[in-house]
């Protein structure tokens, strides 16, 4: 199982679950969250004044799938959290060595 | 209304009821007019409404997150502690009979309101009324001062300095051009409080933060507002209590408040505007923030010309607050690296000096106004405010000082820099604005 971190503009968070719920992913987590990258925050201008925002509001979204599903969720996730320009964000993809369904307590794929 | 029209020699018209008050015109309910009375116990509510919670709002917006509760605080206990000096010392420093002394600062006979009761008159209305309208004003004035020092100051000294300034500031100037002072028998022309409220909030607010300093990390490593919403709330309650400032001021229900109302909302109204669009050429986008605080501007520079300019006369101030106090809000912390955090000088004290010297000459029936005095020329009235304008910002700038000095040697003026840096909510008040959890 891979676990897929993706820190996005917050605006694509809705094509991004639409573009994975059509390739049949079941779920994920959301998160409002904050951060920089190569473009280094913004600034914003109040009564003349300007102030330099380090950390720009993200949304991280994860979802943890099969591994034969990882290249099209990663595909589709770059996809539909794409607009071309600075502060689209990232995408990193971890191994998942367990999943535990807790109302159940079954493990594994199955548990997706 | 007779009684403003006849009076404008010395104006102000709470100098008209000063002098009333002085000389003992208090009987028994003759002359109540009961359509005063009701407009001045509206106006009272209207013009307390603007510093809880207006104000209080208005400021709380502009703070970062963690300091959001100790503005509010500071807005609330400056409101709580002026009522009680009003009525100990401060009332009758203002409009007390000062006897040998009066042309300087009124007596102690007023006390604790001594001598007064329900049936004792101020003009046509109560003079209970009277001392109410006006300690809303004795409260909003140092509750302005609380947006020169957020963040970084210690709550103890808030309120040492509050009380101090409210006798040593607010009460003399408040008797010099109210109260039957010097300055309101040369006939100065301060309606509402351009000299009264904005100019002593306003100098005062720079000189303490002088003392005081600037916050950490200003200029260059400040937090943005953390809730413009907040502010434009505050400033939406500011708007709306104004109309009790002003057209209160008027202290009758008639033609006088009227227009007074009509003014201040014009210039209320083209500041704004006039604000936002500098801000969309300078920057290419008109903010939220930067329309109401032209708002505020506008309000301020009218307030002392309420009761003596027109319409047109209003958009000229309306036109000017909104450039010169937009203008001077950058230059203050740019150009003189001064950490006035939330702009009271560059809003407060520029709006109600421009008013304050304008309407020497917006009072011109010619432009639109209600006329100077009879034998008044533009020169007289103009050198007249500029008295008013000077003596008060002296005044002002040298108690503030020695104050800001006092409370520091004394309480603390400041907090430690592990406390700024963790914010004053949780650190002075134990209590925290968002529970994110």
């Amino acid at each position: 199982m891979k676990l897929i971190i993706a820190v996005i503009q917050p605006h694509r968070l809705d094509p991004v679950r639409e573009a994975l719920a059509g390739i049949g992913v079941q779920g994920m987590t959301a998160s409002e969250v904050q951060g920089y990258g190569r473009q280094g925050g913004h600034r914003e201008i109040y009564r003349g004044a300007e102030y330099t925002v380090h950390f720009v509001p993200k949304t991280k979204i994860e979802v943890v799938v099969r591994d034969d599903d990882e290249d099209r969720v990663v595909e589709a996730i770059q996809a539909s959290a794409r607009t071309g320009r600075i502060g689209d964000g990232k995408l990193f993809v971890l191994d998942v060595s367990r999943t535990v369904r807790i109302r159940t307590g079954e493990e594994g794929e199955v548990a997706l | 209304m007779k009684t403003w029209r006849s009076a404008r020699r010395s104006v102000g018209l709470s100098t008209v009821l000063a002098v009333l008050l002085a000389s003992g015109h208090a009987g028994a309910e003759d002359g109540l007019s009961g359509g005063d009375t009701a407009w001045i116990l509206t106006s009272t509510a209207l013009v307390l409404f603007m510093t809880l919670p207006g104000l209080a709002l208005f400021y709380a917006g502009l703070v970062r997150s963690r300091n959001v509760l100790s503005v509010l605080m500071h807005c609330f206990s400056v409101a709580c502690l002026a009522s009680i000096a009003w009525l100990v010392v401060v009332y009758s420093l203002a409009f007390g009979d000062g006897g040998a002394a009066h042309s300087v600062i009124g007596g102690l006979g007023k006390s604790f309101l001594a001598g007064v009761g329900p049936e004792t008159m101020a003009g046509s209305i109560p003079e209970t009324v009277f001392f109410m309208f006006q300690m809303t004003f004795a409260i909003i004035t140092p509750a302005l001062i609380v947006g020169a020092f957020p963040e970084r100051i210690r709550f103890s000294g808030v309120l040492l300095f509050t009380l101090l300034w409210l006798i040593l500031v607010y009460a003399p100037a408040c008797h010099w051009v109210w109260g039957g002072g010097w300055l309101a028998d040369m006939g100065v022309m301060d309606f509402a409080g351009g000299i009264v409220v904005h100019t002593t909030a306003g100098v005062s607010a720079l000189v303490l933060v002088m003392v005081l300093g600037p916050r950490r990390g200003f200029p260059n490593e400040l937090r943005p507002p953390h809730n413009p919403g907040l502010t434009v709330v505050g400033a939406c309650m500011l708007w709306v209590g104004w109309f009790g400032f002003n057209a209160g001021s008027a202290l009758s229900a008639g033609g006088g408040a009227g227009m007074a109302m009509v003014v201040t909302h014009v210039s209320a109204a083209t500041a704004s505007m006039v604000w936002a669009a500098i801000e969309w050429y300078r920057f290419g986008k008109p903010s939220v923030v930067g329309i109401v605080t032209g708002m505020v501007a506008g309000l301020a520079a009218i307030t002392p010309a309420s009761g003596f300019v027109g319409p047109f006369g209003a958009i000229v101030i309306g036109v000017l607050a909104g450039a010169l106090c937009q203008w001077f809000t950058t230059w203050i912390k740019q150009g003189l690296n001064i950490d006035d955090s939330l702009d009271v000088f560059a809003v407060h004290g520029v709006g109600g000096i421009l008013g304050t010297l304008l309407v020497a000459f917006l009072a011109l029936p010619a432009l639109g106004g209600l006329g100077l005095a009879d034998g008044v020329s533009v020169g007289d009235q103009f050198v007249t405010q500029l008295i008013g304008v000077v003596a008060i910002t002296a005044l002002s700038a040298v108690m503030t000082f020695i104050i800001a000095r006092i409370v520091a040697a004394t309480t603390g003026l400041r907090v430690s820099t592990e406390d700024e840096i963790d914010g004053l909510d949780i650190t002075g008040h134990g209590e925290r604005g968002y529970d994110l959890s």
